[in-house]
């Protein structure tokens, strides 16, 4: 170290430093614009082009949008589909993860393929192509249908995320417990529950936000009958009040804006980890 | 000491989730390629041919004259999204201190990947319109005189939103995976390679480069699959000409004339076809780096 000369090393210290500054830079500023364009947005009546920040701010937009009936219901029915569809997601993507996770086995590559297939048919080919096929059922037009159709992305983004959870977990625990004569419910509340909590947990948030950010499946299968918040934005959009569209956006954004920066910590880069888009 | 389970509980366990993505995958490709034939049409008259997929490829009806233009935007604006944010990951990976990035960095990373796509589009629409904050920024400091002035960027013809947008978006994504490949398996290499005297740029080119290709390279198609089959972005901050196939293939999909149905449900399969061309080979590169290492 000390035959590199002093002031190259300086120099190269500062080059280090000034990039790291530029690129927090980069970030940062890549977060708080489209947050600040869209909460000035949402709170400002008349805010006419070349004022740099709205004279008359008010919340009256805001707060008519959420004693809105309409934006009750489809909050109500976000959350409807989007629940469910996790909790069926972890039902049937916990006991395949934990086999694909933990055994070698014959046709385990072709398991993984066909839920890799989802990945590569754009959502709108699917929702298309059940578009029909749920006519016929029955099932478009409701919630079950589009909680149905939401499991084809969410269920596979499930089952991966779990997989790194599983993979990390050593089966040599419960039989060790259960040598010792430790019943299942002790082995479930004592070993698995600790050690897999909180990557299923991760797993099932990441597959709430999969379904909650859903628009053209629910659009496809739900037929105008199920509004869900994506739905009601994006008309939203098209009729076209600055501070209403903003407001929604900012209602859509926020559960899953809070429920990621809280739980950051452990996430570290998990979302990516999991390499899917939602 | 594991205990060997019979073939019979395993495919209990993977039945429900496989039969439930399986079935209503294949499902919607037999029906949706039923339908692009022709075979499905509520009236009454089926048929089974291929006349959506030539009238298409050869434009011959009048509303298929679209596709090869729109075929050509969005493989533009995908193409152009991935790279674009690719290398930009992984500069800011390797500007943010690689390994050793941490604490606001990462929060900051995660913060902008919980923003719904549709919420992100919104977003930059009333940001980068040529009455949108920056263009208000830019007339408060006297640097334009009227919106007029101000770049069109969203709603422009070369698509350069719909790809600002998937740059915004995807950029944060593929940090976090090139940070969590430096995190796992870079950290003792750079100290060496700085012990022994190796330029920043050397360290990016022989070390940083090989040890995240692969990774990033499966990112990569991610985001190429994810940007050529959405709807909700092109649809937001695109023109009417020429429109992403993902809008041509809805719009085409909800229209009344039932050819124009067939010819809506053949554009999406011809767009599965495409992401299939493009992830594969990125997914076997994967593969073939990581079997090799």
């Amino acid at each position: 170290m000390s035959r590199i000369a002093q002031p190259a090393r300086a120099l190269a210290s500062l080059i280090r430093g000034g990039a790291r500054s530029f690129g927090r830079l980069v970030l940062y500023a890549l977060l708080i614009g489209p947050i600040l364009a869209l909460g000035l947005s949402a709170l400002s009546a008349r805010w006419f082009y070349p004022q740099l920040l709205p004279r008359e701010w008010t919340a009256a937009p805001l707060l008519r949008l959420l004693a809105d009936q309409r934006t009750a219901e489809a909050l109500a029915s976000s959350l409807l589909t989007a629940g469910s569809t996790t909790a069926i997601a972890l039902l049937l993507g916990v006991p395949a993860a934990r086999i694909i996770g933990l055994r070698r086995f014959r046709l385990r590559s072709l398991a993984l393929l066909l839920l890799f297939l989802p990945n590569v048919v754009p959502p709108l080919a699917i929702g298309m192509g059940l578009n029909v096929l749920f006519l016929r059922l029955g099932l478009a037009g409701g919630a079950p249908g589009v909680v149905l159709v939401h499991l084809v992305p969410v269920l596979p983004y499930t089952v991966f995320a779990l997989l790194g959870v599983f993979e990390r977990y050593d089966e040599g625990y419960e039989q060790q417990a259960l040598t010792l004569g430790a019943s299942p419910l002790v082995i479930w509340r004592r070993i698995a529950l600790p050690l897999l909590g909180p990557g299923v947990a991760v797993a099932a948030l990441f597959a709430f936000l999969v379904s909650w950010s859903q628009y053209v499946l629910t659009l496809l299968i739900g037929g105008g009958q199920v509004i869900t918040l994506p739905i009601l934005l994006f008309a939203a959009v098209a009729g076209g009040n600055p501070s209403s569209i903003a407001g929604l956006a900012l209602l859509f954004a926020a559960p899953p804006a809070i429920a990621i920066a809280l739980t950051s910590r452990a996430l570290g880069g998990g979302a990516a980890q999991v390499g899917q888009q939602y | 000491m594991r205990r060997l389970r019979p073939t019979i509980v395993i495919w209990l366990a993977l039945a429900p989730a496989l039969a439930v993505v399986g079935l209503l995958t294949l499902a919607s490709l037999a029906y949706g390629v039923a339908q692009s034939a022709g075979a499905l049409e509520v009236n009454g008259v089926s048929r089974f041919d291929a006349s959506a997929y030539v009238d298409l490829l050869a434009g011959t009806s009048p509303g298929a004259r679209e596709f090869w233009p729109s075929l050509v935007f969005s493989l533009w604006v995908s193409a152009a999204a991935t790279l674009v944010s690719s290398i930009a990951a992984l500069l800011l990976a390797v500007a943010l201190g690689g390994p050793l990035a941490r604490g606001g960095s990462l929060l900051a990373l995660n913060a902008n990947l919980a923003f719904p796509h549709l919420v992100w589009a919104v977003a930059l629409g009333l940001l980068l319109s040529q009455s949108g904050l920056l263009s208000r920024i830019a007339a408060a400091l006297g640097l334009i005189a009227q919106p007029s002035a101000f770049p069109v960027l969203i709603r422009d013809t070369y698509g350069l939103g719909i790809v600002l947008h998937y740059v915004t978006k995807e950029t944060p994504f593929l940090t976090l995976i090139v940070l969590a490949l430096l995190r796992t398996q870079g950290g003792a290499y750079t100290l060496v390679a700085e012990n022994l005297g190796a330029t920043p740029w050397q360290r990016l080119r022989h070390l940083t480069l090989p040890l995240v290709l692969p990774g990033l390279a499966g990112g990569a198609a991610v985001v190429f699959a994810f940007s050529f089959g959405a709807y909700e972005v092109p649809a937001l901050l695109g023109v009417r000409y020429p429109r992403a196939l993902p809008v041509l293939a809805l719009e085409f999909f909800t229209n009344p004339d039932l050819n124009r149905r067939a010819e809506g449900m053949a554009i999406s399969l011809l767009m599965s076809l495409v992401v299939l061309a493009v992830v594969v080979p990125l997914h076997m590169l994967r593969e073939r780096e990581n079997a090799a290492r």
